[in-house]
């Protein structure tokens, strides 16, 4: 029974996969990527890793898939191409070559640590209290490091995204920040780069001095 | 089923990934194709994890599923940007960055 | 006080003086440096005389004083400490110095009233004599160094004074390289000998000596070869000589001070300082006579010739310093140092003489254009004729008495050393015979246009100031050399310093009259009674046979030159027409600038441009520096092209690698 369900399983994961190379729009892709994760998914529950499962299709394809949705319909993207001529072509040889290599190496009487069936079933394998114990115990810091790297991906795609003020057209500029002024040459690296222009600021006027001023250094 | 069956299908997809990153030119569809192989290495993560009986592989692969996550964030971001910038969606367009 | 306090203070007032002019220059009013300077000396001289006095109320054995200020460097096998050596040698020395500075700073300070530069000039003379007085103090090898060298740059600022002069920079460089060359000997020499003797001290080297060194062996011969390359140099002795008559590009009374009566009586005062040693070692000695016998006959030969009356006198001076120097090389130490202090009133004499006729000529300095200036400056004239009779020494003066004492020592140790006897007076025929030459083409003949104004009350001035060596126009809008040209006969300071310099020139004869008084050696004699010469000394009768002689030449040769240049002018002329080839050899200095700039200039510019064209540019501009740098740059260029800003291209490399490395782990598997 199982055997039937993994065959299943893998059939779809890897047509799913097929389809997200293979078709051109690229929402049809994320759609095939959608049915490679369910498939995927089963394949976790054949493993017995519950809560793997449940989160592969709760956080990815529930999540993940939904922003790859959203950023799709805004960013479109219409027919593809496939790439230059030369990785067209040579591109699935090295894919192939690669498989053919861990074909290999997996099912070849090579490598000894694969071995049949697997441990015996301990009760609580791959359910959240198992995970959630190791999570907390020896995995902690792998836990926190990569809360961390949740908040600086948050972060980072805010910072990405937002709209930069200065570098649009004139008429979306917002003029509420003060500009103050800088006298020349008195250097922001933008103003080296020629993105800035400097605005000099004009001398006061010193009573009775009469010396002819000396600009720069 | 033995564990090779599964290495098997994770490799398979893993390289169907990598046929995808080496021949599209549209970032987002690279990124799709990025996630097929993050998805082929949870698989056999896994696997593995049945195999020896801990569940230090299923771990590791939700590790991996958060750091997706997040790559896919900041890449989508990327991108965003880009398209407001009106530069192509284009990877080989986008190659600035050389020496 | 203490002998040594004396010596402090001697050398205490110049340095005051100098660091004052110099810091304070700006501060003091008008022209109060030069009398500040004058001061100075003044007190330094003073304190000579009381330095003389403390020395002599002491019994004469024991008339040698050191004191050490503090300790310089004292460690292991090293011991040089600040410490000065107060014997007669060395007082003797300081009461010349500093009193013939101070009547030269007199002399300054007339003749540099409208240079704008008087302070700068001051500041320089002081520490000049600071210098020199350090030199004759030293109480070792360090000391006489530091003061050696520093007499070397005094002189190199004062020879280029008015700098923007390009042939005073020039002279002044010349000097200078010239100098550093004498340096090095001096140094060299002073290694050999502390190699030997391990001390810096002289009193304690001078005591080891007989037991180091072995006599007339290697090492004290070319230790003392080596302090003779550097007397030869201070002392412009042949070969080192060629910096000398190109000094004169100085003012004149720094030629008078520096070039006269003071620095180049360094190499005398070293060579007598160090007797021990070159007793030790009679080959140097040797050499030294005959160098200082060669250096009087040449020099004297080229003073028949030049035309440039600051010069002559400058050829003169080495001419006399040969003597002096024949003089202390071969024992006659009292002999050349009575010499060395009648030459300095002499000769500074005839420099300040020179002065005052250049000043009447407004700037010009050649003899062709002088003449008949008898009636216009009288006071300028007696002044030559005190000096000139002086220097070709004739009875009285003292100039007689000093140089035949040394001609009477050399004749009376014979041998070899009559030749050197003979040569004195062949030169000293041909010193009067220039000296009068000088005096009697300046003073007497057909007054030229500058003596018949003079006569009428009116100092000739130029229309535009001019370089007098080269006569092209010079640009004076820096404020020197100064506009006004100072006559004698106008001013009371130079009158007085030159008229104390005639008295002297006259009397000072009697310190050493054969027979009948010795002060110079008896005073000098605990300095000296070690030296193997000490009893050596003509007896009476040979050295009055010597004077007569002496005095015999001395009045063929001022008759010669009367006869030549009075009688019959054009004389000369014709003379000139025989010979040109030896006029031109004569005139062109015996071609010795030449010569060295052949064998040493040449090669060494030659060497310098060697090793920038092919050691600097090629080898380590181009080889090592920009050869390394194009290996990198050409190496990361090569690297960055695998960077092309393609992604896929970049994950083809990944996936390509990654299958590699799979296969490696395959295979080493199997």
């Amino acid at each position: 029974m199982s055997a039937v369900l993994f065959f299943i399983a893998a059939i779809g994961a890897i047509a799913g996969a097929i389809g997200v190379v293979t078709l051109r729009n690229p929402f049809y892709s994320v759609l095939a990527l959608v049915v490679h994760l369910i498939c995927l998914a089963v394949l976790f529950l054949l493993l017995r890793a519950e809560f793997v499962a449940a989160a592969q299709v709760v956080v990815y394809a529930g999540a993940v898939m939904v922003l790859y949705v959203f950023v799709v319909a805004y960013v479109g993207g219409g027919e593809q191409m496939l790439g230059g001529a030369v990785l067209r072509v040579l591109g699935p040889l090295f894919a192939l070559a690669l498989a053919i290599e861990l074909c290999i190496a997996m099912l070849g009487s090579a490598l000894k640590g694969v071995s049949g069936k697997g441990a015996p079933y301990v009760s609580g394998f791959g359910t959240p209290a198992h995970i959630g114990t190791l999570f907390l115990t020896k995995y902690l810091f792998p836990f926190e490091v990569a809360s961390i790297l949740l908040l600086v991906a948050a972060v980072g795609a805010v910072v990405l995204a937002r709209r930069r003020r200065g570098l649009e057209e004139p008429d979306e500029q917002f003029e509420l920040r003060i500009r103050a002024p800088r006298p020349a040459y008195t250097g922001t690296m933008a103003e080296a780069a020629g993105t800035r222009i400097a605005e000099t600021v004009p001398e006061p006027e010193r009573v009775g001095d009469v010396s002819t001023h000396e600009g720069g250094w | 089923m033995a564990i090779g069956w599964y290495l098997s299908v994770s490799a398979i997809i893993f390289c169907i990934g990598s046929a995808g990153v080496l021949t599209h030119r549209n970032p987002l569809v690279i990124l799709l194709c990025l996630e097929l192989m993050l998805n082929a290495a949870n698989l056999a993560l896994v696997a593995f994890s049945r195999m020896w009986g801990g569940e230090d592989g299923q771990v590791f692969a939700l590790i991996v599923m958060v750091v997706a996550a997040c790559e896919v964030t900041v890449g989508l971001g990327l991108i965003v940007a880009i398209y407001r910038r009106r530069m192509p969606i284009d990877v080989d367009e986008l190659n600035e960055l050389q020496g | 006080m203490a002998v040594t306090t004396f010596g402090w203070l001697i050398l205490l007032c110049p340095l005051i003086g100098t660091t004052v002019i110099a810091l304070l220059f700006k501060r003091l009013p008008g022209r109060s440096a030069g009398w500040i300077a004058t001061t100075a000396i003044g007190l330094s001289f003073a304190f000579s005389i009381a330095t003389l006095f403390a020395l002599l109320s002491h019994s004469p054995d024991h008339r040698q004083f050191t004191s050490s200020l503090w300790d310089y460097d004292v460690s292991v096998g090293v011991d040089a400490k600040l410490s000065i050596l107060v014997d007669p040698l060395s007082v003797f020395m300081a009461l010349v110095v500093s009193g013939v500075s101070t009547l030269i700073h007199l002399y300054s300070v007339s003749y540099m009233t409208s240079d704008r530069g008087d302070s700068r000039y001051f500041a320089y003379l002081n520490y000049f004599v600071l210098s020199m007085l350090l030199l004759i103090l030293a109480g070792n090898f360090m000391l006489l160094i530091v003061g050696w060298a520093f007499v070397g740059a005094a002189s190199y600022l004062l020879i280029s004074f008015w700098y923007r002069r390009t042939t005073a920079t020039r002279a002044g460089l010349k000097a200078f390289v010239i100098n550093v060359v004498g340096d090095v000997g001096l140094v060299l020499g002073t290694f050999f000998i502390f190699k030997h003797t391990g001390s810096v001290d002289f009193v304690k080297t001078f005591h080891e000596a007989p037991q180091v060194f072995t006599h007339n062996g290697t090492d004290i011969t070319v230790a003392c070869l080596l302090l003779l390359v550097g007397a030869f140099a201070k002392s412009a002795q042949v070969p080192l000589h060629t910096w000398l008559p190109d000094a004169m590009e100085g003012p004149t009374p720094v030629s008078a001070l520096i070039h006269a009566a003071t620095m180049v009586t360094a190499g005398v005062y070293l060579i007598a300082r160090m007797h021990p040693l070159f007793e030790q070692s009679p080959t140097a000695a040797d050499v030294g006579a005959i160098g200082g016998c060669l250096t009087l006959l040449i020099a004297a030969t080229v003073g028949l010739v030049v035309t440039d009356i600051k010069r002559v006198i400058a050829y003169s001076t080495m001419s006399q310093i040969g003597y002096m120097i024949m003089g202390v090389s071969v024992g006659a130490y009292s002999a050349g140092l009575f010499h060395l202090m009648t030459h300095a009133f002499f000769k500074a004499l005839l420099f300040m003489g020179a002065g005052s006729i250049i000043g009447a000529m407004a700037g010009n300095q050649s003899l062709d254009r002088m003449g008949g200036f008898r009636k216009a400056l009288p006071f300028t004239f007696a002044a030559f004729v005190i000096g000139g009779l002086a220097l070709s020494g004739l009875p009285p003066f003292s100039g007689w008495l000093s140089k035949d004492d040394i001609i009477a020592f050399l004749d009376n140790r014979g041998g070899g050393f009559l030749i050197l006897g003979i040569a004195g007076y062949v030169g000293a025929l041909l010193t009067a015979i220039y000296t009068f030459r000088m005096i009697f083409r300046a003073f007497f003949g057909d007054p030229v246009p500058e003596a018949v104004e003079l006569e009428h009350g009116h100092l000739a001035h130029a229309d535009v100031p001019t370089n007098p060596m080269t006569g092209e126009e010079e640009d004076t809008d820096v404020g020197f050399p100064g506009p006004g040209h100072f006559i004698a006969e106008r001013e009371f300071p130079m009158k007085i310093a030159m008229g104390t310099l005639m008295i002297l020139a006259v009397i000072a004869g009697v310190l050493q009259i054969p027979g009948v008084d010795d002060v110079v050696t008896k005073f000098l004699d605990p300095t000296f009674a070690d030296s193997k010469f000490a009893g050596v000394e003509p007896s009476t009768g040979s050295a009055w046979l010597g004077l007569v002689i002496g005095a015999a030449i001395a009045v063929a040769g001022i008759a010669i030159a009367y006869r030549i240049w009075v009688v019959a002018p054009g004389t000369s002329t014709r003379v000139r027409e025989r010979v040109p080839a030896v006029y031109r050899f004569l005139s062109n200095k015996w071609y010795f600038d030449e010569l060295i700039d052949f064998l040493i200039v040449r090669p060494t510019l030659w060497f310098g441009r060697f090793t920038q064209n092919v050691l600097e540019r090629v080898v380590i501009s181009g080889a090592v520096t920009d050869g390394t740098t194009g290996l990198v740059r050409a190496g990361s260029a090569a690297v960055r092209r695998a960077q092309t800003g393609f992604l896929r291209y970049y994950a083809a490399v990944m996936v390509v690698c990654i299958s590699g490395v799979a296969l490696y782990f395959l295979i080493s598997a199997t």
